[in-house]
């Protein structure tokens, strides 16, 4: 149990997915104007995650290790991501209108997220258990979700702002992002203390 | 379009990164040393060349339906392939590298030269346009490279120029530096071209038929 918690807090905290791995860039740049759509893609993110977890371990342990065809997860991964995907979306639609009508916009932009293939493939590199990967999974979305929406809140404070030309737009948010970031560095050693 | 051009535009007036704000993460995580965004930036050009080729070969077998799954396929086999490559002649590089090295396959300039690109063109021209996006990323890694190591680390390729006098910054090659560093690359380049960075980015077709279209900072920057 302890063991789950550190990965946990580390995914959500210490080596939050955004913020020091730099995984899932794009959407944390575009879709965090607004906290609403903020939390969509964030919860989105987090359920595709723990899906896909789910999916691509027993198919690396199950099909390709037994076989000696370790090389393939990339290939493999990316097609159960963007298969899972596409299922999720039908199954919405179908059974589930209205979180349809919440999550369904940002289900198809997830399969490109570079978080979501990263974290299927981590959990292979590090090599967890399933329950591990799983809870890795949980903690890299949740962990995700939060930067997401705290740094929905710095934008609104950036639309007011007034920033010499070359910088408006796209440079001050990254400038931001950077001291967003460096808070976070803040985190570093807090597991063990709190765990240890 | 003139194949001159074709191949000069992603160097330096579409620069898939510093103009049109494509392949965010790999730019920012691989980038604490020169070399590394050279490397990065090379393995990033192959697996773009090798899928233009391809994709443009059979872009009258794909169906349309179906074709962002191919195109995937398609290059997640170059990454492999690339993996292969550097597992066995670099392996530095490789280690350097890690898992950015396989999330290639998700790098959103591969899979929008693909769509805008390589599905509608000539192989030759597909692989000029693959050269020209590539060796642009390539030089985009290889400056926010420079300016990390050289600022963070006090180096360049890894040999030492402070001579024990300066202490490097070491803020720069953690993550918050990567962020720093692009959001001032991005305001330098923004002050040369004197705003027709931006302009260029909502103009130019790079975006909208996008697979990550609304997902990207790219993206919303066009929308506005």
């Amino acid at each position: 149990m302890r063991e789950m918690m550190i990965i946990l807090v580390s995914a959500v905290l210490v080596d939050n997915f955004v913020l020091t791995k730099f995984m899932g860039i794009c959407p944390f740049l575009g879709v965090s104007k607004k906290v609403d759509s903020a939390a969509g893609m964030g919860v989105a993110v987090t359920f595709v995650m723990v899906m896909a977890t789910l999916c691509t371990y027993p198919v690396y342990t199950l099909l390709l290790v037994p076989f000696g065809l370790q090389y393939l997860n990339t290939v493999s991964f990316i097609l159960i991501i963007a298969l899972f995907v596409q299922l999720v979306e039908i199954i919405l639609r179908r059974f589930v209108p209205p979180l349809y009508q919440a999550l369904g916009i940002y289900l198809p932009l997830i399969t490109t997220n570079c978080a979501v293939l990263g974290v299927t493939l981590l959990n292979i590199t590090e090599e967890y258990t399933f329950a591990q990967s799983v809870v890795n999974a949980l903690g890299a979305g949740i962990g995700f979700t939060i930067a997401l929406l705290l740094f929905a809140g710095v934008r609104r404070r950036l639309e007011a702002a007034n920033p010499p030309k070359p910088f408006s737009g796209m440079p001050i948010t990254l400038i931001s992002a950077a001291i967003v970031s460096l808070s976070f560095l803040g985190f570093s050693g807090v597991v063990e203390n709190l765990f240890g | 379009m003139k194949n001159r051009e074709i191949f000069l535009r992603g160097l330096l007036k579409e620069n898939p990164v510093l103009v049109m704000l494509l392949g965010t993460c790999p730019t920012l995580a691989v980038t604490t040393m020169a070399l590394n965004g050279i490397g990065m930036g090379l393995a990033t050009t192959f697996v773009l060349l090798g899928s233009n080729v391809v994709i443009s070969l059979l872009k009258r077998v794909i169906p349309k339906e179906v074709r962002l799954p191919c195109y995937i396929v398609i290059i997640a086999g170059f990454v492999t392939l690339v993996g292969f490559l550097l597992e066995r002649y670099l392996p530095a590089l490789n280690q350097a590298l890690g898992l950015f090295l396989s999330l290639i396959t998700v790098n959103c300039i591969i899979l929008g030269r693909a769509e805008m690109f390589a599905s509608k063109n000539s192989v030759g021209k597909s692989a000029l346009d693959a050269l020209g996006m590539g060796f642009g990323f390539t030089l985009a890694l290889f400056c926010m490279g420079a300016v990390r190591e050289l600022i963070g680390a006090g180096t360049i390729f890894g040999i030492d120029i402070t001579f024990g006098v300066l202490e490097p910054m070491l803020i720069f090659i953690l993550p918050a530096g990567g962020f720093f560093v692009f959001g001032c690359l991005i305001a330098l380049v923004n002050r040369l071209t004197k705003g027709r960075a931006a302009e260029r980015r909502s103009q130019a077709d790079g975006c909208a038929g996008c697979p990550a279209a609304g997902a990207c900072g790219g993206c919303e920057e066009v929308a506005k």
